[in-house]
């Protein structure tokens, strides 16, 4: 469903990707690992389109269409979805008022029409309780005032509402406590369906644990150096990642 | 009484000449990406939706002004000579001024001898139209179209009309229904007529016609507004509102707003206003006067909409309005809430002069501005009394090449023991090329007063808008989205039907617009 062949992309004339090959099939759940700065979050910021990164070489296939070539909200559409890292805050926007534009414009897009308020209450009611999320949020401003844990169950949250086909988790896991991980990464559980696939980004075993990626990836220099199965997730969560930068490139 | 004279109440002659450049926060000239800028380019066309004409049969003198057209007016309108006295008084003190030049403004020329000063679009009924019949079916097809029905039937639930084309009040619904209860609401022109006491007494109390250049001007000329008396002890049953529309060519319209709220009452009004699409500038010169007895309530609510020239901004209303209200009685209150979009120049600082002991005031305002407009707006929040409070919350949103000033004053009187203010301003910047700009004045003369300001200038985040359209919401429904949510505070304070409405009206003033 989503193939990236030789990728390259900069951010702010600085060339942070350098050939990404990646290949995912729908249910298929990829790990992304890999130390700081190399190149995780610009793979999923150019994925969804983000305006401050340039791709300078490669393509990106989504369902097998030209995924480069539509605009943000085109991608949201055709069912990608970025859980971020540092959700913004959106204040004076209630989140019933987002989500239901963000609904209505999907449904526009598939030629339907717009959910009247009723049933798009009730669709909200029922999302929330997959990642707990009080009731009291829907009222509150986007992500205004939420804790970090709310942020990141809020993402979920949207996830529900908007049942995307391929997620981009981007570090989902970081400042979530234990409950907070396992009511997330379960909410995620609840939402897969067969189809649903996923790029997970951690730098933790813990959120694999409840997620049992597939494949799980390295990235090191804007490249993926190193693909294996969950066990290779393990390993590193042992040993670092420094014993990856001293293979011979022959053996990637 | 306190005679707002004394005050020194002058809008033109108090504000220093002088910009303090240390308050002014001037954000301009950074760069955005060149993606968002074509993104601007491809859609900053703004449609303005009631830029239409009434074909309509108008009587218009001709233009010009001198003190026989003063006198024209007056006779056009069959008044006392009181009020001509007014006028001529108002008429000769104008000669003497010169107009303000203080604003943050680039001000057109304005040839006082090329507008003409009454136009009448009911005069081909010679005595005014006494029913709905009477009333030409082009001007109730022009209210139905800009969505104010005339007929009380179809009217908004709960709100009363008072419908201004050019000069003339055409019609004002409800009047017999409020009259059961005492309530007057009827236009200043019949107000005159019915109610010479109430009028003569409180016209030009709040802003006398010594206040400034334009007060002068409308004091002078002043066709039609609406009148608003609300007995002791009556709580107004629906909003009141007047629908103010120009239409004919080549001429000014001077409104005229008189609210009388008394002791223990409470009315909340509503004022819109759109032009049409004219390739000239429109003159809009406007007094309200609002007075406020003891523990009574009033809610001024504008949403202002005039037609604000074309993206290069050719045409469009020239905006300049005095609006004050004076809260004469202990623990009154009055709340001034204005949305503004449209005109090309606004000049408007509609005010409060606090002087009932314990009376509150609040000003909350959005100014937004596109392309070329300029708006200069505030307040001044005047505290005479002891344990006076006042609020002031402003948003300015400035696109295009637009320029957006917030310029407000805030005194406190040697007598006014345990006064406070509470001032917020924020400007928001969508373009590099627009300017937003905050002129905050502060005299305060007792010292257990507390006078709060804060003011802050963002630039609309690109991480918010991503943020959006990553959710497959369009960018710009997302800047539509973002903006209403920062004007969501003073939106809220806006009664129901008109909150719906202006937030239409912020997302379409502002269609393509970051950049």
């Amino acid at each position: 469903m989503l193939e990236i062949k030789n990728l390259h992309a900069t951010v702010g004339g600085k060339e942070i990707l350098k050939g990404i090959d990646l290949t995912i099939k729908p249910g298929e759940i990829h790990a992304l690992m890999g130390q700081n700065g190399a190149g995780k979050s610009t793979l999923s910021n150019v994925l969804v389109g983000h305006p401050a990164y340039t791709v300078t070489e490669g393509s990106v296939l989504f369902n097998g269409k030209d995924l480069l070539a539509m605009s943000p909200d085109e991608r949201a559409h055709e069912g990608l979805f970025l859980s971020f890292q540092q959700p913004v805050e959106i204040p004076g926007v209630s989140m019933v008022n987002f989500m239901r534009a963000a609904l209505n414009a999907k449904r526009k897009y598939q030629g339907l029409d717009p959910l009247d308020a009723t049933a798009f209450l009730k669709l909200m009611r029922e999302r929330r309780k997959i990642v707990e999320l009080d009731g009291k949020l829907a009222n509150r401003s986007v992500n205004e005032g939420f804790s970090g844990g709310e942020k990141k169950r809020n993402e979920i949250f949207q996830m529900a509402m908007l049942e995307p086909t391929m997620c981009i988790l981007d570090e989902t896991d970081s400042g979530l406590d234990v409950d907070a991980l396992r009511i997330v990464a379960e909410g995620f559980n609840k939402l897969r369906t067969p189809e649903t696939s996923a790029i997970v980004i951690t730098h933790y075993q813990r959120l694999l644990d409840y997620l049992k990626p597939d494949f799980v990836h390295v990235l090191l220099g804007g490249r993926i150096v190193k693909t294996g199965g969950p066990e290779l997730a393990m390993e590193i969560e042992q040993r670092g990642f420094d014993w990856i930068k001293t293979l011979p490139s022959s053996s990637i | 009484m306190i005679n707002t004279d004394d005050i020194e109440q002058k809008a033109g002659e108090q504000q220093p000449s002088a910009r303090p450049d240390a308050a002014e926060l001037q954000a301009a000239g950074e760069r955005q990406p060149e993606g968002q800028n074509a993104f601007v380019r491809s859609v900053v066309d703004k449609t303005y939706e009631y830029g239409f004409t009434t074909d309509v049969e108008t009587e218009v003198i001709d233009r010009g002004l001198t003190e026989d057209t003063v006198r024209l007016i007056s006779q056009k309108k069959g008044e006392p000579d009181w009020l001509l006295e007014f006028r001529l008084k108002a008429f000769r003190y104008w000669l003497t001024q010169e107009q303000p030049t203080w604003g943050h403004l680039k001000m057109p020329e304005i040839d006082y001898q090329a507008i003409s000063y009454y136009a009448d679009p009911t005069a081909k009924k010679k005595s005014g139209p006494k029913s709905l019949e009477e009333i030409d079916p082009e001007l109730m097809k022009t209210f139905d179209k800009l969505g104010i029905p005339l007929e009380e039937r179809l009217a908004l639930s709960g709100t009363a009309v008072d419908a201004v084309m050019d000069s003339v009040s055409v019609k004002t619904t409800f009047r017999e229904k409020l009259a059961e209860q005492g309530i007057i609401f009827c236009s200043i022109s019949e107000a005159v007529r019915e109610h010479p006491e109430l009028v003569r007494k409180y016209l030009g109390s709040v802003v006398p016609y010594r206040d400034n250049f334009f007060a002068a001007l409308n004091s002078a000329v002043f066709s039609d507004g609406s009148f608003v008396y609300i007995p002791k002890g009556v709580r107004c049953p629906m909003e009141l509102s007047t629908y103010f529309r120009i239409n004919a060519q080549g001429t000014g319209q001077f409104e005229r707003t008189l609210i009388v709220c008394d002791e223990d009452a409470y009315v909340s009004y509503l004022e819109g206003c759109t032009a049409p699409m004219r390739d000239e500038n429109q003159l809009h010169a406007a007094i309200v006067e609002i007075v406020v007895e003891a523990r009574a309530e009033v809610k001024y609510s504008t949403v202002q909409n005039w037609y604000p020239g074309d993206k290069d901004g050719r045409g469009g209303v020239l905006n300049l309005v005095t609006k004050r209200g004076l809260l004469r009685g202990q623990d009154s209150k009055l709340s001034w809430t204005q949305v503004e979009t449209g005109s090309a120049i606004t000049w408007k600082y509609p005010s409060c002069v606090l002087a009932g002991e314990g009376s509150q005031a609040e000003f909350y305002s959005v100014a937004v501005t596109n392309n070329h407009q300029q708006a200069d707006t505030g307040t001044k929040m005047i505290h005479l009394a002891p344990r006076t409070r006042s609020t002031i919350i402003s948003k300015g949103i400035s696109a295009g090449r637009s320029q957006n000033s917030y310029r407000g004053l805030v005194r406190v009187a040697a007598k006014a023991e345990g006064a406070r203010n509470y001032s917020s301003c924020d400007s928001l910047l969508l373009s590099s090329a627009c300017g937003a700009h905050t002129f905050p004045y502060m005299d305060v003369q007792n010292p257990t007063a507390v006078v709060e300001h804060e003011a802050t200038t963002s630039k609309i985040s690109e991480d918010q808008l991503f943020y959006c359209q990553q959710r497959g919401i369009p960018q710009e429904e997302a800047v539509g989205l973002i903006v209403n949510g920062y004007a969501k505070d003073v939106l809220q304070k806006l009664p129901m039907e008109f909150a719906v409405e202006a937030q239409k009206l912020l997302s379409v003033s502002l269609e393509g617009t970051v950049g």
